[in-house]
């Protein structure tokens, strides 16, 4: 579905890279309801036609929580929130922000942002995505 | 009393809390045994048998419980719906019950789950730490939990309060603590609880961070416990003596939802749909309005929880939780009191049992057996759970009129 380099792979198959980072969903082609993963019918309307469509890659925070403790592995502490881009809900981290209650607000406007998780033996370089303060 | 309306015959729970010495059928047999002998009945009255438990989903539970109380044949249907697990076999056995096909149930939900920490999150570390490779459902080549938003479930229910904040006016972490404050104060009066132990407002702030604005006491406390009820309908019960019927409770509705479509479910799960369409179909059918609710448990897994529901279940007008709760209603002096018990912060929330030891506690009242934490008076309650995915069970229940 994304279009990566060969030096570069998305997080998750969502992510396209290429020409700008930006979040490719499912769309219905009937009723317009959007999914990150594959549906053999549409949930809301039952329809079993889809075509990709790109996500805006600005959005408003509607949700967060300020994690301080996490499953064994996890860095914490880090923001997971709620992005509205346009009509779309993103789930993603809101990244390049203090975690504090401070520094994260509700209805705060935000943008897709990448960062590397590093490089394998390969040399292929994997790229996380969250959304950062866009003000 | 209609021949076709639900009766609770006899229910039971058993202490919740850490039972290192017991193991789910030893829990489970307790609660059981104790719901026949409440009603009056034993295992050669029962005639299905519906078996809750979540973590040992795959281990026949229902048949182990059979070998330990009473092996008499009849269908046993093993059940397992995340939090909703309880309330699901509840309404098994009712359906049963209600289909005429058996006269009496009995529905059984047990658990293990003291220092079980953190539910959700985690997830497949990479294999081979040298190439990143796409695996699962989303092509991800790194665990999305903590990278992707959260998995933890304290994570998840701090976003759906945080998210009525950002719908309806935000929400202070003071409130959401207090909410916190007032089921750890209600616990002290219910020696079955897990804590039972008062915390201040500054203590409950003050305490460990776990998902902003969940502080440990803020969440539901993992402990092992069991609850059970024997159902059975109306034609039944008027055969039965008069202290039977007295002390019986209606079921005045049963009911099980999921969630529906809604824009962002595959982002965060949607707890507030389906728990507003259960709750508008159990007031029709229960002909009640939520004005005339005596008492409410409602499932307040996290304080955030809990004030999303006090809406959900229009308790108070929309985008009105906030008001309601300041308003000092929720307390169990106040016009609704909610989780008299402790609620799963306090009492604990050993999975499976939680959705009947929540019924077992409205019983409780109804029956006028609470003693020093009865709701006086108290003639109608509701019972709520949500099992994350999602599920919600609905149960309002009346005092017999006898």
């Amino acid at each position: 579905m994304s279009t990566t380099t060969s030096s570069r792979i998305p997080i998750v198959s969502y992510l396209a890279l290429e020409p700008s980072p930006h979040l490719v969903a499912n769309q219905c082609a009937a009723c317009g309801a959007r999914f990150f993963d594959r549906r053999n019918a549409c949930a809301k309307c039952f329809a079993t036609e889809f075509v990709p469509v790109d996500v805006e890659t600005e959005g408003v925070l509607t949700s967060f929580t300020i994690v301080a403790f996490a499953a064994p592995g996890v860095p914490v502490p880090f923001v997971a929130g709620i992005i509205k881009c346009g009509q779309t809900s993103v789930r993603a981290n809101v990244i390049n922000c203090d975690p504090t209650p401070d520094a994260v607000k509700l209805g705060m406007k935000v943008r897709l942002a990448t960062y590397s998780l590093g490089t394998d033996d390969d040399g292929v370089e994997a790229v996380g995505f969250g959304f950062e303060p866009a003000q | 009393m209609a021949n076709d309306d639900i009766w609770i015959l006899g229910i039971a729970m058993t202490k919740f809390g850490k039972h290192t010495d017991k193991d789910i059928v030893d829990l489970g047999a307790e609660a059981a045994m104790a719901a026949l002998s409440d009603g009056g009945v034993n295992m050669g009255d029962i005639g299905v048998l519906a078996a809750g438990n979540l973590m040992a989903a795959g281990a026949g539970f229902g048949q182990q419980l059979q070998k330990q109380i009473g092996q008499t044949g009849i269908p046993v249907y093993n059940v397992a719906n995340a939090c909703a697990t309880g309330a699901t076999a509840l309404r098994t056995a009712i359906m049963a019950v209600k289909s005429g096909e058996v006269r009496m149930g009995l529905a059984v939900g047990a658990e293990k789950l003291a220092g079980a920490g953190l539910l959700g999150g985690g997830g497949q570390s990479k294999k081979d730490g040298n190439k990143w490779e796409p695996r699962g459902r989303y092509g991800a080549v790194a665990p999305t939990d903590g990278r992707i938003g959260t998995d933890t479930m304290p994570g998840t229910f701090a976003q759906v309060g945080m998210e009525y904040g950002h719908k309806y006016g935000e929400v202070s972490f003071e409130t959401f603590a207090r909410i916190s404050e007032k089921n750890h104060s209600h616990s002290t009066l219910n020696p079955l609880a897990a804590y039972q132990k008062k915390f201040t407002l500054e203590e409950i702030m003050g305490d460990m961070m776990i998902a902003y604005p969940n502080t440990r006491p803020m969440c539901s406390a993992n402990c092992d416990g069991a609850a059970a009820a024997v159902v059975t309908t109306g034609e039944v019960l008027r055969t039965l003596t008069k202290e039977q019927q007295r002390r019986a409770v209606k079921v005045a509705a049963s009911v099980l939802t999921t969630d529906p479509y809604q824009e962002a479910c595959q982002i965060l799960p949607d707890v507030n749909t389906l728990t507003r369409n259960a709750a508008r179909q159990a007031y029709e059918a229960a002909g009640v309005s939520p004005s005339d609710l005596d008492l409410v448990e409602l499932h307040d897994c996290f304080a955030t929880a809990e004030l999303v529901h006090y809406d959900n279940l229009m308790l108070c007008p929309e985008g009105g939780a906030v008001d309601f709760f300041e308003s000092g209603a929720s307390w169990r002096d106040g016009s609704t009191p909610v989780n008299v018990s402790g609620g799963l912060q306090s009492k604990g929330h050993p999975i499976a049992a939680t959705g009947i030891a929540n019924i077992w506690e409205v019983c409780h009242h109804l029956r006028g057996e609470a003693g020093p934490r009865q709701i006086a008076d108290a003639k109608v309650g509701l019972a709520h759970v949500i099992g994350l995915g999602s599920a919600c069970g609905i149960h309002i229940l009346e005092r017999s009129g006898l």
